[in-house]
Parts: C-alpha cells; structure tokens; sequence
C-alpha cells in the first residue's frame, strides 16, 4: 500500500525520512478510517434481517470489522444495509432515510430480494431498490450466509480504501449517477437471436453501465 | 407546542385534544421488529391511543399462490414466519396433504413433529431473546441465538439450508434422517437445558425485568377469545387451547406433553409461557427421537404424489410411470376440485391455510391464516393507559413477525 | 357452489348447529368434505346465522377470507366468502359460506358479534373490493391507501399494472 513508500515524482530527490514517519494522501488516511469504522444502519424487513442480526451476533462477529455499532439512527450512520424485500409502501421510507444519512454513505443490498426482488415478482414488491437508490455492494442469497455479509463488508472495505476521497467527490462522479440496472429491460419480447433484437444491439453499443468502476 | 401552567394541572376531562401529542413509531425503528407502524396519541409519556399500520411487507404471497404448484409454494411459505420456518411447511404441506387426502408414512410424521418442535424452540427463543433485548437485557438476547445457531446447524445438517428450508414435499420430506442428525439433535438435547436455566435465572425474577413486564398490556381471557388470540398469547390469558392437544396431527397423539398455561395475560405471562413450552418440546422431541419408526419417509409410488427414488425409477415400470406423471408440465397429482381448511399450532399461534383445489397442481387460492394479524390488531387494546417504554415490551411479547402479518 | 364430493343432505342428523341453522333460516346446502363441516348462507341472512352460530358456542372466530370464483368452472357466483368458525371448549369447527356478486359486492359486518373480523374483514375489502356494511372503519390495510386496484381479483395482473416502480428515483448526486 502506498502508505509506506515514500513518494517521488522524477527527477526530484528522494525524501529522507526517520523510521517512525509515514508520508501518504490525506484521501488514503480518510479512506481507512471510514473503511475500519463503518456504522450500519439496518434496514432489515423481512428474513435477511434475521441473517443480518445472526452476523451481529457472537458467532459471525461483525463487530471485528469495524461495524459495531448498529445505530438505528439514519443521522448517526454511514452504511445502510438494505436487508430483505422492499415494497412499494416501503419505498419511499428507505428513500426518506437514505436522504436523512449524510455523506459519504454507502449501501448494500444484502439478499435476492432487495437486489433484483427475489422470489417475489408480483404487484407489490419493488424488483431490486438499485431502481430508486444508489447501491454499491450487491450479495446475493436467500438469504446470504452471515460468511457472505461479511465478505460484502470486506468487499466494500476495499472499494472504499480505492476510490475515496476526503471531501467525497467520489459520489459526484458521471458514473454514479446513472442509474443502475440489475436486468436490461426489454419492452419487446425478446428473440433467441440476440443480433437480430434491436433493443439489445442498442444497449450492447450504447452508453449505459453498470457496476463498479 | 405551548402549554398553559393553568392548563398543565388540569384533570384530564379539562384539557383540550391539542394537548395530545402524536408520534409515529416505525416502520423503521429498531424495537418493531421489522416493518410496522404504529402512530401513538401521547399525553406526556401515557398512550392515550394508538392506531397501527400494516402492509409495509405485503408482497402478494396469496398471488403466487395461485402461480406456483404446492411443492414450488413451500418456498414461500418459508419466508412468512422467517423465524420458524420448518412449522410454515409443516402447516403448508399439511394442509395441502388434507386435501388431496395423503396418508403420510410413520416415519415421515415423527421427522415432521420433531423438526416443528424444534422450530418452536427457535421462535420462542427469538422472541424471548428480541423481549429481553428491548427491555435492555443484551445478554439474554446473545444465548438465545447463540443457542438457535446450534439448531440451524442441526436445520443445514438435515436439508442444507440454514433456515428458509423448504424441507417438506407433498406426500414426504426432500431428505431422510441421516444419524448424523439425529446425533446433532440429541446433543443439543443434552446442552439446551443448562442453557435454559442460565436464561431462566438471568430475567426470570430480575427486578427490573419483572416491573418491565408484569402487569403491563393485560389481556383478559373473554377479550382474547373475541379478538380471535391463539398460541401462547392466549394461553397466557387462561385459554388452553392448544391444536396439538385438541386436533392432534401428525405424531402428537402418541406423544406425552403438557399444554402450557397462565392466568394473568400479561407481559410476564406470555413471557413465562414461551419459556415453559421450550422445556416441553425438549420432551416431545426426545419422546419423538425414541419412537422414531424405521421404514420409507415418502409415500409409496402407487399413490403418484411424491418423486420416486433412482432405483425405483429406473428398475420398476411403476417408478417410471410415476417419474413421468409428477414431472411432466401437464400432469402432475391429481387434486379434487374442493375447498379445506388445515391449521396446525405454530409456534405464533393457529396457522392454517384454506387452500381452494380446481384439478390442477396449482391452488386456485392459497388463503393463509396468519395469527399475527389478530395479535396486531389487538394492540390498541393493550397498550392504552400504559407508557411510551411499555410499548416494546407489549409489542415484543405479542411475536408480531412483519412477514407474516402482511403477507 | 361447485358440487359437493360426500352427499350429505341428511347431514341434518350429524350435525346440531345445522339443524339450528335450517330451522331458522329454512333448507341450506351443505356438505361434508374431509371431516370438515361446511354450510352455505345466503347472504341477506349473514349476520343473523352468524350470530345464531356464535351464541351455540362458536365463540372463536378463526378467519374471514374471500373466494373468487372468476376463473372456475360450474361456479354460479363471483365472490365466496369464507367465515371459519371454532369453539374454545367443544371441538366443533364449521365453515360458512356467503356468496356475493359483481357490481358492488356487500356483505354485513360481524364485527359486533367477533372484534377478530375487524382487520380480516378489512383485509377483504383491500383485496377483493367486498364492502361490509357496519364495519366501523373499513380502509385498506395492506395496500397504500392511494392504491386503487383490488389486487387479488382474478383479473389483476399477478405482477401488476406498473404501480410498483412509479417512483422518483434518487441518484447519487441527489442525496
């Protein structure tokens, strides 16, 4: 990690530095500790939930990552974990309390539910909360092993020791404000033959991503 | 809002409504238990009324019902009450099994009583653990899923999941009961009630706890049996009713228990009851252990309900035949075109499901009878004249599970 | 109501409540299925059979649900509702049986009778549009009160019709 080389641009002579100092960015010294204390705020609703409490508790500790506190306040957090089904009555509350958290925040979308609406297509569940909310960290299971939160944990540690910055200009980015789509949706049926679907030929050229950087 | 010195005095008959303060509880707040909402009409720290709100789960399981054929809708069933799910495809497949008029094998009803019972202990640990956590006990709540860990392990032992298992089909069970299994459950048998009497000794004549609980959201008995209560909420109110005693279904009647019953019908009570019946499901299901019968966990192949195994597939015309009916898209059992109603106690109270035939291998409907909504809607009821801390306890004591209740 | 698998006109005999029942409100069909007593009322006759029931001892109101028969073959109403009824001290159980029709599809309330129907029957008219007279405060309880549809008719798309995704969206630069 960059931590521990010293930085030198070409040419310019090499730092000399005692063995007790280290000479990095402040965006990196932001990044681990936003990354190394990260505040939950559980969105649980339905069975994730249960999973999510099981990680908390003693035997898949997630407390040894930093996330110890699960305040259940959305103005003392950083990390809303999305766990299980969103309905359309439910949606515009997680959109409330995901205004009320203040930047920089991320979210995971923990289970098949929350990603893309699981078992569930019917009227009322909302198919995947990256339609209205950004998402960072997907896990997929119904429900995902308490082992699986927490290499999205990991995971998300890791995205965050990468592309932070102090000041958040990370979340301005072009990328991030297109909106993420779990399935390409196609308003015509689609044919087996993927060249021939006008649709799908747009969408392979065209300029929407998805994903992380 | 200001409040005149004059007025602050003033007995309650003299003040005006604007004095009461309304606050919304939920549907995100940590004590409800996932997605409900209650919107209380406060005078200081007194409910003078509440109304609550549901729906903030409702995902249309009754649709999908009417899409997915039984052995597909045992999945669902998982994901109503989450807590314990293996009692959900026990209740399903009970009744779908009523309806197309299945006898199980011996073995098959013994697996399904032990693996209920089991589920019973995981709910009422859950919901003891979730009344001792919000009412500050955190210890409490750390053996209680310390404990329901070790039956989830028993649970991914027996069929691989941890919970939401799917583990019934019509006519049988998905996997038989290896010793594997058997030995995890008996060791549990022998570590649980230590574990028990720690929980017991921790909260059960705790100062605090007991001021907390007792006394607080009584439920008399006539104001049950109108509300329409079941479970260990009405039991606590003087009710014994109890569907395993009255109605015995799969292997209860050969069993010796204890219907477990209180008087008071509050806090405490339910509290106390829930407690008490994870001792006697330990004894119903060492009895079931004992008495476990030898023999085949499916239904025969001549009665073409459950899927043969390999071996009959491939060395008797019958298995292939039968192979070929269940599996292909346009056969399946055959299911008379009528309507019954089968419930079993769950763990929350009388699950049942009124499921409508009309010939195919889809329900026409897939009605399920949740005891959560009964116990929801009583709330009001309860929890009028007591404090805004009151209400944790009462709405943790009543086991509302949100999926459950909005379906 | 579709035909009934064990004939039982003459279940007069085996079962009390129904000889109640038909002295009082005249022959009803019946029927037997699965050891399960079922009897159908009509439906301006609801609340008084109902009550009937209630004071011989069914003081346990089980579930109050909704049929549509829309879909199914030889059925001669729309709407079956379904009362399940249960005793805390026999072990009688019965289902009743009311039928309504379309346009407006009304029933009586028996919430003065079982404050249980009070949400079950609420339920019912969130998601088949039966309106119960009486009831003391009947809104959706499922859905969102701006919801307009009654999702569990059979002519309801089991994925709907677009409202769950009519939502502003919130992008990163949003929030």
């Amino acid at each position: 990690m960059a931590l521990t080389q010293p930085m030198a641009s070409s040419g310019a002579p090499q730092l000399e530095l005692p063995e007790n100092v280290v000479v990095s960015r402040l965006d990196e010294l932001a990044n681990w500790c936003r990354k190394n204390s990260l505040w939950p705020m559980p969105f649980a609703t339905a069975c994730c939930g249960i999973e999510l409490m099981a990680t908390g508790a003693a035997k898949h500790d997630l407390a040894r990552f930093g996330a110890e506190v699960f305040r259940f306040s959305p103005r003392q957090c950083d990390l809303m974990i999305v766990a299980g089904r969103v309905v359309m009555k439910m949606l515009p509350v997680l959109q409330r309390i995901w205004q009320q958290m203040h930047e920089p925040k991320w979210c995971i979308s923990m289970g098949a539910c929350a990603s893309t609406g699981g078992v569930f297509d019917t009227y009322a569940v909302v198919q995947g909360i990256d339609r209205f909310i950004p998402v960072d960290m997907y896990v997929p299971g119904c429900p995902p092993r308490p082992e699986q939160l927490i290499q999205a944990i990991i995971d998300l540690q890791d995205k965050i020791q990468r592309e932070g910055t102090i000041t958040g200009r990370e979340f301005n980015t072009r990328q991030r404000q297109d909106r993420k789509r779990a399935l390409v949706e196609s308003p015509l049926p689609l044919t087996l033959d993927a060249s021939r679907n006008p649709n799908i030929q747009r969408q392979l050229s065209g300029s929407v991503t998805t994903g992380r950087p | 809002m200001s409040i005149a010195p004059a007025e602050f005095d003033a007995p309650p008959e003299r003040r005006s409504e604007d004095y009461l303060w309304t606050l919304n509880f939920g549907p995100q707040h940590p004590a409800t238990h996932t997605t409900l909402r209650l919107v209380l009409k406060l005078e200081g720290e007194r409910v003078v009324d509440a109304m609550p709100e549901m729906g903030y789960l409702h995902s249309g399981f009754e649709k999908i019902g009417e899409h997915l054929t039984f052995n597909q809708y045992v999945t669902v069933t998982d994901r109503m009450n989450y807590i314990s799910p293996m009692a959900n495809n026990v209740a399903w497949h009970h009744a779908v099994e009523k309806l197309l008029g299945i006898e199980l094998t011996p073995r098959c009803t013994y697996i399904r009583t032990i693996i209920a019972e089991l589920a019973r202990i995981s709910d009422h640990l859950l919901c003891n653990g979730a009344v001792g956590l919000d009412t500050g006990a955190f210890t409490f709540f750390l053996y209680a899923f310390y404990q329901r860990e070790v039956i989830y392990d028993i649970f991914e032992t027996l069929c691989g999941a941890r919970f939401t298992n799917s583990y019934t089909r019509v006519g049988g069970v998905s996997q038989d009961m290896t010793p594997l299994v058997i030995e995890k459950i008996r060791s549990f048998l022998k570590t649980f009630p230590k574990t028990l009497d720690d929980m017991e000794r921790l909260l059960n004549r705790n100062r605090i706890f007991v001021d907390r609980t007792k006394g607080v959201g009584v439920l008399t008995k006539a104001e049950a049996i109108n509300r329409g209560a079941t479970g260990p909420v009405a039991r606590a109110s003087g009710v014994t009713r109890d569907l395993r005693r009255d109605e015995p279904y799969l292997a209860y009647a050969d069993l010796d228990f204890q219907v477990c019953c209180a008087s008071a019908g509050d806090c405490y009570a339910r509290y106390l009851v829930r407690m008490q019946e994870m001792r006697e499901s330990l004894k119903i299901v060492e009895q079931a252990l004992e008495q476990l019968p030898e023999g085949p966990v499916n239904v025969g192949i001549d009665q073409r309900t459950a899927l043969p195994t390999k071996k009959q597939v491939y060395s008797t015309i019958e298995g292939t035949i039968s192979h070929f009916e269940l599996s292909m898209s346009n056969r399946g059992f055959e299911v008379p075109c009528e309507e019954s109603y089968a419930a079993i106690e769950a763990p929350n109270g009388e699950l049942g499901f009124y499921i409508v035939g009309d010939g195919e291998d889809v329900a026409y409907r897939a009605r399920c009878r949740p005891p959560s909504v009964l116990h929801f809607a009583m709330f009001p009821h309860l929890i009028r004249g007591h404090t805004l801390s009151d209400i944790v306890a009462v709405l943790g004591s009543l086991n509302i599970i949100a999926a459950e209740l909005d379906r | 109501m579709h035909s009934s698998s064990d004939a039982s006109s003459d279940s007069a005999t085996t079962c009390p409540h129904l000889v109640a029942l038909e002295q009082a409100f005249g022959p009803l069909e019946s029927s037997m299925f699965r050891s399960q007593q079922r009897v159908v009322v009509p439906a301006a006759d609801s609340f008084a059979a109902l009550a009937l029931l209630k004071d011989r001892g069914f003081d346990l109101l089980v579930d109050v649900s909704c049929v549509d028969y829309l879909e199914y073959r030889g059925a001669k109403h729309r709407y079956g509702l379904v009362y399940l009824l249960a005793s805390t001290h026999s072990p009688d159980r019965l289902t009743v049986r009311v039928f309504a029709d379309d346009p407006e599809p009304t029933v009586a309330s028996v919430v003065p009778l079982w404050e249980a129907a009070n949400w079950l029957e609420r339920e019912v008219w969130d998601l088949f549009g039966i309106r119960f007279t009486g009831h003391p405060d009947l809104r959706r309880l499922v859905m969102p009160e701006a919801f307009t549809a009654h999702p569990l008719r059979k002519d309801y798309p089991l994925q709907g019709r677009g409202e769950r995704h009519n939502f502003p969206v919130i992008t990163r630069d949003h929030s």
